[in-house]
């Protein structure tokens, strides 16, 4: 008797915890399966699941239907160099906050948490006209630029530049290594872990990131593909789920897949920054 | 050796000079522009003919109705994600946190982890999918357990709701595993002394878990609350801040005003900034006195 009631109730828990796990998974599948319909199809109601015909032209339709090649290209360039330029100036930031005693440390240390409360929403007109000024507003630059200290990533990383013991860099400076060189092959091999989260939590956002570009781009040539599939609404019309949707795969596609083959530690890197 | 005392007391200040420049001249320097560009009619097109007006965008600002409707509608938008979010995501962790079914366990963490690495835009349209009236998912499910259907984000009194409910979808999942990160952290040994004790489940869970955990909740209460204040992109994509600005939010409200009447937006810009400004000062006051258990 005790027994079947155990087994009635890990049952329920395993559908219970499939079916919750179904409410998080099935957008993306629908999202799928609505990109590979035919119009007509989309518009069935009751709705069915799959395709008669897998569409892979609607792919082609969402691609062609505006500059989607720029747009990609610019996603990637702002990306990229985004990561690259947070990571140059962090460091050395970082190794100076965590390793140097230096009169204002304790008051330019707090500038630094100012920064990271003061979020794009509230700053983006003066940042923008600012910008316009100085006549970088039709390049790639106004969404890189601004992103070039990463606040929490200097955080993260000096406390995991405190924790590396002061001793080895001593002895390393009693070797005649340069300051540069310690930070080189000593302060960033051991913070390769908190390095990875900082640069992984850097390219979700700014992959995916709608905001910032919305507001500083006024030109196609510049936008990325989160505008441009945003867009898609407008150019293919508000009904045409079947392109809408494929555009939308196009978009989703890298992180997914990403997320796919280090699902471990992708949620970690996120999960122990949340935590810091 | 003189040269090489100067250079060793400059060193710190140039390595952090670069972070320092991009965060006075994207950051800070911003900020006080915002002010005083909420203290002028702007003019776009030629800035010659610019002029200082005082403090009438701020009055404009507290006369309007678009105005209170904006801050009303990121209000309750933040309370109810806020508080939903939390429950449901205390609950999530709970529930995974049992020692039976470790397969379906991690499996569960990364499903309801994954709409957090998405992008909002994504997230938005193929929510509009689900969620459109006619031939949508989510009203073929209602009627199939006998329920009415919905106009969903078509409809003021169902509009809000609506983003709401996406919100929510969006960020349990990532609040869900900082909870269960802390519930695993928490001693065995102070359960087994609770067991010991002849302590309920529930008393275990009020006087034990809750606390153990609660520097964790509270930081995810602030962190969301904050950045509920700043909702935009949903807004934005799936309702435009319809309909009849049913789902007008503040930052939707700035945006709107950014380039017909900069100087107001700007005021309103200000009043976000104190808004965040005053949830930040809570967080580190009460941050500082409570909240220390271990």
């Amino acid at each position: 008797m005790h027994s079947k009631w155990r087994l009635i109730q890990s049952g329920t828990s395993y559908t219970l915890k499939g079916v919750v796990l179904l409410i998080f998974i099935f957008p993306f599948l629908w999202m799928i399966m609505t990109a590979l319909k035919t119009f007509p199809e989309t518009m069935v109601f009751p709705p069915r699941l799959l395709p008669a015909m897998p569409q892979w032209s609607n792919f082609v339709t969402a691609m062609q239907s505006g500059p989607f090649v720029t747009y990609t290209i610019n996603s990637v360039i702002v990306t990229v160099s985004i990561i690259i330029l947070q990571m140059v100036i962090m460091i050395p930031a970082a190794y100076a906050f965590a390793k140097y005693k230096f009169k204002g440390q304790p008051l330019l240390f707090a500038l630094v948490l100012l920064a990271f409360m003061i979020p794009g929403q509230v700053t983006f007109i003066p940042v923008y006209l600012m910008l316009a000024d100085w006549g970088i507003i039709h390049t790639l630059l106004p969404q890189i630029l601004p992103f070039a200290a990463n606040a929490f990533g200097i955080f993260l990383l000096r406390q995991y530049f405190m924790q590396v013991p002061t001793e080895i860099i001593e002895s390393a400076r009693l070797d005649n290594a340069s300051e540069f060189k310690i930070m080189l092959k000593i302060m960033v091999p051991m913070s390769v872990p908190a390095l990875a989260t900082i640069g992984l939590f850097s390219f979700v956002s700014h992959w995916n990131d709608y905001f910032w570009p919305l507001v500083m781009t006024d030109s196609m040539n510049v936008r990325p593909l989160t505008i441009g599939i945003a867009m898609l609404r407008e150019t293919e019309g508000i009904s045409n789920w079947n392109i809408i949707m494929a555009g939308n795969v196009v978009l989703v596609l890298p992180i997914l897949l990403a997320y796919l083959f280090s699902s471990k530690q992708i949620v970690k890197a996120f999960v122990y920054s949340g935590i810091k | 050796m003189n040269r090489r005392k100067i250079w060793e007391t400059l060193r710190p200040y140039v390595m952090i000079l670069p972070a320092m420049l991009a965060i006075l001249c994207f950051v800070i320097y911003p900020v006080f522009y915002l002010l005083k560009l909420s203290f002028y009619k702007y003019n776009l097109l030629n800035k010659a003919k610019s002029k200082f007006v005082g403090v009438d965008n701020y009055e404009q600002l507290f006369a309007k109705d678009e105005f209170y409707t904006a801050l009303t509608n990121t209000v309750w938008y933040t309370i109810a994600t806020v508080s939903l979010t939390m429950l449901i995501a205390l609950l999530l962790a709970l529930w995974i946190n049992q020692k039976k079914g470790k397969k379906i366990n991690a499996l569960l963490q990364a499903g309801i982890f994954t709409p957090h690495i998405i992008s909002i835009v994504s997230i938005a349209l193929v929510w509009m999918l689900l969620m459109d009236p006619n031939h949508g998912i989510l009203n073929f499910l209602l009627k199939l357990v006998g329920l009415p259907p919905s106009k969903w984000l078509q409809s003021s009194s169902t509009s809000m709701m609506s983003v709401i409910l996406v919100s929510i979808w969006h960020g349990v999942g990532y609040y869900a595993l900082i909870i269960l990160a802390a519930l695993k952290s928490v001693p065995p040994t102070i359960y087994e002394a609770a067991a010991l004790d002849n302590a309920s489940r529930f008393k275990t869970f009020y006087k034990i878990t809750l606390p153990m955990i609660s520097p964790q909740l509270f930081f995810i209460l602030i962190i969301m609350t904050i950045g509920s204040f700043k909702v935009f992109d949903t807004v934005r994509i799936m309702t435009g801040g319809g309909p009849n600005n049913s789902t007008s939010t503040l930052v939707y409200h700035i945006y709107e005003y950014r380039s017909n009447n900069l100087g107001y937006a700007s005021a309103t810009g200000i009043v976000l900034m104190v808004i965040i400004a005053i949830l930040t000062f809570v967080y580190f006051r009460m941050l500082s006195k409570k909240i220390h258990y271990q």
